[in-house]
């Protein structure tokens, strides 16, 4: 039977992800957080929860909790960092190769791990938008979340 | 402080068998087929590998065959053995924790017309004496079991099974997959009504890409790779000459002083084990505890975080472990053998196996004691799971 068979640089972390692993950055539970969402199970073995705090359609500050690989808390952290101080709009734009290559390319082998922070900031912003379009900009903290 | 602890993957050569391999490169570099003196020399070292590695497992020299590791003597004790006995019958027994290179190889079976019964193992991880004894049947001519199991390190009823497999009324082969067991557990090819076993020298110290098959004399089998196979082998090929010496000499360092190491590593692993157990929460044991587990195997999950970071992050402290996490492979799914058991895939997906070799020392055990809470402690703190989720 043929086999796939690939390059073992498909498994490789860069330089910038394995700092970010180490040192990552917003991670950590919001106190009222404008929004939340959780995307990922930890039975398929990754999972990411993140927080938004929008101001006026504006982002002001971004924060995750991380149950993944070293790809998965890189992601999160350079997710995080780059829709801090964007406006809706423009943070739905970001595709993930834009991430991507801020961490100096993700391997591939790693790419499912890294889709998944991706795919809970567009949760999150879409979860944002229904609450919007239901009650105006809401000023209580996300339900189901407690503080600290 | 550097700590290796994955000798259960693979091991550093000790110096004394790079020593014993050198010359066979440069000076010592004849083919042992032929009887000029170079050829001798080579065949002579072949010969004093056989029988330091046949004296460690009561065998006799010539039944040692080698090969290029473990895997290959797998494939070749489990596709040859069928193939030759195919006309006894098509039907063989293994267990479901087996290494990929026994399970993958029966599939391949499967395929061509053998019928294959892969019995259950108990949460522990140890074979079903009873499941065993009733899937045996007039077509049965195999029966592949591993002694430890590689992962949580239970030890199998080998002794047991040999003897139920004796008292057949027709003759059922015995393979037994020894890598994990080899220089840790005794073993005793006679006692153990064993007829072919694989080990591999790179997890004892020796080097890559050698092993052997133990083959019981007058085992009837069919080569499965083609070419010229001399009278003194059965795969094609010249043989990997300074590996082998590597081998014989690692193995002849392995059981000088075998229970002095045996105890040495069993000291360690509790001391692992008992420190891990008192200083992190929520943790899950795989596989036994005491005289029926490797003395070189500790395997822990580590609930609500995932492998590959505690992975990740002692490696950034200068320990080296593996993980039964599932991001690291090719199928993302979590490890079969921790499925046998019925760990749940959230709890798998956070398995760390640690894995001794006679070289550790107690300190690195302090060190990792040391470390290791900390990384935990500081995982759970970023993790979305939070105590009690599962």
């Amino acid at each position: 039977m043929p086999v796939e068979y690939t390059e073992r640089s498909l498994l490789k972390y860069s330089q910038q992800i394995i700092e970010l692993f180490r040192n990552p950055k917003n991670v950590g539970e919001m106190e009222n957080p404008t929004v939340t969402a959780i995307e990922g199970d930890p039975t398929c073995g990754d999972m990411m929860q993140m927080f938004l705090k929008i101001d006026g359609d504006k982002i002001t500050d971004a924060k995750f909790l991380s149950f993944g690989c070293a790809a998965n808390i890189a992601t999160g952290s350079m997710v995080t960092e780059i829709v801090k101080g964007k406006t809706i709009d423009e943070a739905e734009k970001i595709s993930i190769k834009e991430v991507s290559n801020n961490l100096g390319g993700l391997p591939m082998l790693k790419m499912h791990c890294a889709v998944l922070a991706y795919k809970t900031l567009k949760k999150a912003i879409q979860e944002y938008r229904q609450m919007k379009a239901k009650s105006e900009v809401p000023k209580t903290p996300a339900q189901g979340q407690k503080d600290g | 402080m550097k700590v290796y602890l994955d000798n259960g993957t693979t091991t550093q050569v000790a110096k004394e068998v790079l020593d014993a391999m050198l010359p066979y490169f440069t000076e010592k570099f004849g083919h042992p087929i032929f009887v000029y003196s170079l050829g001798q020399e080579a065949a002579d070292a072949i010969e004093k590998a056989q029988k330091i590695i046949s004296k460690t497992v009561n065998a006799k020299p010539g039944e040692i065959i080698f090969t290029s590791g473990a895997t290959e003597a797998n494939d070749l004790a489990i596709r040859g053995i069928a193939y030759a006995n195919r006309k006894s019958g098509n039907h063989i027994i293994t267990t479901k924790i087996e290494n990929p290179s026994v399970l993958r190889v029966c599939e391949e079976l499967e395929k061509e017309g053998f019928k294959v019964d892969y019995l259950d193992v108990d949460p522990q991880g140890f074979v079903n004496l009873d499941q065993l004894q009733n899937s045996i049947n007039e077509k049965t001519i195999l029966v592949s079991v591993m002694h430890v199991n590689d992962e949580m390190g239970t030890i199998e009823p080998i002794e047991e099974i040999g003897k139920i497999l004796r008292e057949q009324k027709h003759k059922i082969y015995f393979h037994v997959n020894a890598a994990a067991s080899y220089a840790r557990v005794p073993i005793d090819v006679e006692r153990m009504n064993i007829n072919a076993m694989s080990i591999s020298a790179h997890k004892i110290h020796g080097p890559k890409g050698v092993g052997a098959l133990y083959l019981r004399g007058n085992t009837p089998i069919e080569p499965i790779a083609y070419g010229y196979i001399s009278l003194f082998t059965l795969k094609p090929g010249t043989e990997n000459v300074p590996a082998i010496v590597g081998f014989g000499r690692a193995a002849e360092l392995a059981f000088d002083g075998f229970e002095k190491h045996v105890e040495h590593m069993r000291k360690l692993r509790d001391r692992l084990m008992t420190g891990i157990e008192e200083k992190i929460q929520h943790v899950v044991l795989h596989g036994p505890k005491g005289d029926k587990r490797s003395p070189a195997n500790v395997n822990y999950s580590f609930k609500y975080v995932e492998g590959e970071s505690v992975l990740l992050h002692l490696d950034l402290n200068g320990i080296s472990v593996a993980t039964g996490s599932a991001c690291s492979t090719r199928k993302l799914e979590p490890s079969h053998v921790l499925t046998a058991i019925g760990v749940k895939p959230e709890i798998a997906h956070g398995a760390i196996r640690f894995t001794l070799s006679r070289y550790n020392i107690a300190e690195e055990m302090d060190y990792v004691l040391e470390v290791l809470p900390k990384v935990i402690e500081n995982l759970r703190k970023i993790s979305p799971v939070k105590p009690g989720a599962f």
